[in-house]
């Protein structure tokens, strides 16, 4: 018989034990395939070249967990080879007993490794592909707009990329085994399976110091996150992550040692039926697989603040749509040789004359529509609006524009448009004037000054403010809070020479957004040519803006959200293989609890405990470190608008129960079968 | 006196119509409280399928096996579990101690699996690990201890819950000549200072003479029995040669 066949029968032979290390092989295929994927897409190559802040500190960041995933899986493929490897120790005595040379069983170790890599290469590559298909069509349906750019192919990078890293991976396993058997003697070989899990206990005091280390490490990253935010930078930010890793591999370091001496102190609770038993069982999985833990903690943390914070995003950017283009169309003529010393507007057309020009028939389309006219001149720039505090203002704020013209605009005109937006309409006096914005740090600018005197002057007369605050309000129809301020006067102090824009805002007839495209597809035809050389014609629509608001936005919640559930589904399938070769290993305890006659309902009482703990340890510490890993995602994203936070967090909290949850009863339920199989 | 153990007319088969096994075949006896009983056999003798269908782990083919007035072969479910936990204790030759828990923390699951409070717990504990000498290593762990003294902490978790009916399958087999005589001395004391009743499984002569009654057991039929009556240990450990002599070369090689 030649050595691959004894290989090949020993594959059969203990399937069992390998199929939970070709599990974890396959799905760390998987991953690695899919975020490789996800990272050569053309779509990915498109959107860094845009030098958009926020996308440049995202592909740092994806580069960088790019690496984290690596070492994670690499990890991952070594724990599960050793963990096969104990499991076979008594066979290679024997082999060894019979006089076969180590050099031989380190090749029969070898073709098997062989044999399982490349199954479960192709597998694993296999369930990626249909992984990253799905995920990408599930994430795609969450968002309302058309993701075709986003639809995953085969990535033959990926492919070839996952080939060549796993191909290394194994040649390191084989290495190592190699170098484990060389390293064996046979007599611990052959007592291998009396030896129970190397159980050295931690010196109490040193488990209490690392613990309150731990706390301190995590509370000063916590800080540097919380209250060092505003002075953040690149560096800061490593510090708070470093810490934080640190802190948890020290907290689950120490929580063994810590757990056992402060909970056996309860006597009436740790002798109570099998509390001793299952905090015994507990404490000791954490004592052997403290970077397992330390990973998946933050592998969920990870994934708490990515859900949370794209959802965020992604309802945010809906909501805005809602609020802030209310309305189909915006129709808008402006005057570019408009000159202020000659009077306004003088060759300006309206937008019914531009229409009656290029031969489009506006009410063939709608009926619901107002016409509005924004006004603005030289006498009241923005540096005359703010007055006094121009200076102070300037030095904080250098690159706001303070030469550029007011925009006006009058009360009947706003009021019929506020009414077709179905907001708040105002009354004015003749000598009073209201500001409308919606941009934050704007509208904080003018509150200060509307607070203080705020008397503006212009078309040769004084006005006060009406109120001592900006009015939440808007003219343009857009995707964001980009509202910087327009003046309300009342109707008769306008001079008409200062048109600025003559606008037509409504709704078409149709629902129907195929219509509403050959509309515009129609009336940007015949507005290409533009008949005006000193008129300039813009459209801004629903449509062009939920496009543009998904071309940006919907991309980074997007990638954010396909790579959360991708953690969370990883943290989950590793914790849950992690406790089915937990139970496997510890089934016996199980048969000599029942032999002491212990209850069926007690005994399974007492398993789901112990994988309710096994589950809940890592997340529970996932939980706490996303707290500050919220604040700190909301500071970062404000500006996109954090309205549905709590929904988010409510959404985000669904899918980690249902997938996470999901894994604790299938593991359950499974390790329930694995102790009842010893009986 | 008062009968613990009645095994009526047991009968244990294994395997299938073409190839039966007969492991026990129709064996009957009785002990009686405070006694101190040995089985022994040759290898597959069917003795350790006595005991475990005595034990409750395996069930019996025909026949009746009443401990007190309960007949065990006619349990199911929680009723067996509560039955094994409140009448019978075990020691096995592997000891079956849990890796993760101290030895006092082993002895004490026994009476915690029986609901019964942590004060009560702490006191029963104390005084059995007094009785059987191991008060001194009640915080190590298994894998810190002696065999001899994993032996003991076994039976301290065995006679805790104040069993009708104490089972040792082989207690001895793992342990040394020395630990072997300190865990039998024990049993020794346990059975004559506290009227514990003891049935133990042993292949060992040696071990059997700490015995007052020895059964024995040859292809799954009773063989014979003899007791201890006055004797000393000696006396009867040659009795109980003599007798495993009689039974021919199998049981020879044990000794």
């Amino acid at each position: 018989m030649t050595l691959f066949n004894i290989s090949l029968k020993n594959l059969k032979k203990s399937i069992r034990d390998y199929t939970i290390y070709f599990f974890t092989l396959v799905v760390a295929v998987a991953i690695f395939y899919v975020f490789n994927a996800l990272e050569s897409q053309t779509v990915f190559m498109n959107v860094s070249s845009r030098t958009h802040i926020l996308i440049d500190f995202m592909m740092r960041m994806l580069s960088g967990v790019s690496v984290f995933v690596s070492i994670v899986l690499g990890l991952l493929i070594i724990f599960a080879s050793r963990f096969l490897i104990k499991r076979r120790n008594k066979e290679f005595g024997i082999y060894m007993l019979l006089g076969m040379s180590k050099y031989k069983i380190s090749m029969i170790l070898f073709f098997e490794t062989l044999v399982i890599g490349i199954f479960s290469l192709f597998g694993g590559l296999f369930l990626g592909v249909v992984l990253s298909q799905m995920m990408s069509l599930f994430v795609a349906n969450m968002f309302e707009a058309d993701m075709r750019q986003f639809s995953f192919v085969f990535s033959c990078s990926s492919a070839v990329k996952t080939l060549i890293y796993f191909g290394i991976m194994y040649l390191i396993v084989m290495v190592f085994n190699t170098f484990i058997i060389g390293k064996c003697k046979l007599i611990n070989l052959l007592n291998s399976m009396h030896q129970s899990e190397n159980m050295h206990l931690k010196n109490k005091y040193l488990c209490m110091a690392l613990f309150i280390l731990s706390i301190l490490i995590l509370g000063k990253a916590y800080h540097i996150v919380i209250v060092e935010v505003n002075r953040i930078d690149e560096i800061s930010i490593l510090v708070a992550i470093v810490l934080g890793c640190v802190g948890t591999l020290f907290f689950f370091y120490s929580l063994s040692g810590l757990l056992i001496s402060i909970i056996s102190r309860f006597k009436r609770f740790y002798y109570h039926r099998l509390n001793s038993f299952v905090i015994r069982q507990f404490s000791s999985e954490i004592n052997t697989r403290v970077v397992s833990f330390s990973v998946i903690s933050i592998l969920l943390f990870v994934t708490i603040c990515l859900l949370s914070t794209c959802l965020t995003i992604k309802n945010s950017m809906n909501a805005n749509i809602n609020s802030l283009a209310p309305v189909d169309f915006q129709f808008t003529t402006i005057n570019t040789d408009v000159t202020f010393e000659d009077g306004y507007m003088v060759n300006g057309k309206t937008v019914k004359e531009y229409f009656e020009e290029i031969d489009f028939n506006l009410d063939e389309y709608s009926n619901e529509y107002v016409h509005i006219n924004t006004y603005k001149t030289e006498e009241l720039t923005m540096g005359d609006f703010l007055g006094d505090y121009l200076e102070g203002i300037k030095k904080e704020l250098p690159f706001l524009s303070y030469d550029s013209n007011e925009e006006i605009i009058k009360l009947s005109d706003y009021n019929s448009l506020a009414k077709l937006y179905g907001r708040e309409e105002y009354t004015l006096n003749e000598d009073e004037y209201i500001v409308i914005a919606d941009f934050q740090s704007m509208i904080d600018i003018r509150n200060l000054i509307l607070k203080n005197n705020g008397i503006i002057s212009v078309f040769g007369k004084t006005f006060k403010p009406k109120y001592a605050e900006c009015q939440d309000g808007i003219i343009d129809i857009s995707s964001n809070h980009i509202n910087a301020g327009v003046i309300i006067l009342s109707d008769d102090v306008i001079d008409e020479n200062a048109i600025f824009s003559d606008s037509i805002i409504g709704n078409y007839l149709s629902d129907d957004k195929d219509v509403h495209n050959e509309i515009e597809t129609h009336l940007r035809d015949i507005s290409s040519s533009n008949p005006y050389d000193n008129v300039i014609f813009s459209m801004n629509t629903l449509l062009d803006i939920k496009e543009a608001t998904v071309g940006l936005t919907a991309m980074i919640a997007f990638i954010g959200l396909y790579l959360g559930v991708i953690f969370l589904i990883s943290s989950a399938l590793i914790i849950a293989l992690l406790q089915l070769s937990n139970i496997s290993d510890n089934r016996q305890r199980y048969g000599i609890l029942r032999r002491l006659g212990t209850d069926e309902k007690d005994i399974n009482r007492t398993l789901l405990k112990e994988v309710g703990l096994f589950f809940m340890a890592p997340l529970a510490l996932a939980i706490v470190h996303s707290v500050p890993g919220l604040i700190f995602s909301i500071y970062m994203i404000q500006t996109l608008g954090i309205e549905k936070l709590v929904i988010s967090v409510i959404v985000t909290s669904i899918i980690i129960i249902m997938i996470y949850g999901g894994y604790f009863i299938i593991t359950y339920y499974s390790s329930k079968r694995i102790i009842k199989e010893n009986y | 006196m008062e009968n613990i153990l009645k095994v009526e007319k047991v009968e244990k088969y294994y395997g299938n119509r073409s190839s039966l096994t007969k492991a026990i075949n129709d064996i009957s006896f009785d002990v009686q409280k405070g006694e101190f009983v040995a089985i022994m056999g040759a290898s597959g003798s069917g003795k350790t399928t006595l005991l475990n269908v005595i034990s409750t782990i395996d069930n019996v083919t025909s026949g009746n096996i009443y401990v007190g007035r309960t007949d065990v072969t006619k349990l199911k479910g929680n009723d067996l579990n509560r039955f094994r936990r409140e009448e019978l204790g075990f020691i096995f030759q592997d000891f079956n101690l849990l890796d993760t828990l101290t030895a006092y923390e082993n002895i004490a699951l026994a009476l915690s699996i029986q609901n019964i409070n942590p004060k009560e717990i702490d006191k029963r504990v104390k005084n059995v690990a007094l009785k059987l000498d191991i008060l001194d290593i009640l915080n190590k762990y298994p894998h810190e201890m002696s065999g001899g003294q994993k032996q003991r902490v076994a039976c301290a978790r065995a006679i805790i819950t104040n069993p009708k009916l104490i089972l040792a399958d082989e207690p001895t087999g793992a342990l040394d000549s020395k630990s072997s005589r300190m865990l039998l001395e024990r049993f020794e004391y346990l059975n004559k200072e506290l009227d514990t009743t003891i049935l133990m499984v042993t292949h060992d002569a040696f071990s059997a003479s700490y015995a007052g009654r020895v059964i024995f057991i040859k292809d799954g039929r009773l063989f014979k029995e003899i007791y201890k009556g006055n004797d000393t240990r000696k006396v009867f450990f040659n009795k109980i040669i003599d007798i495993v002599t009689l039974l021919g070369g199998d049981l020879n090689d044990a000794l």
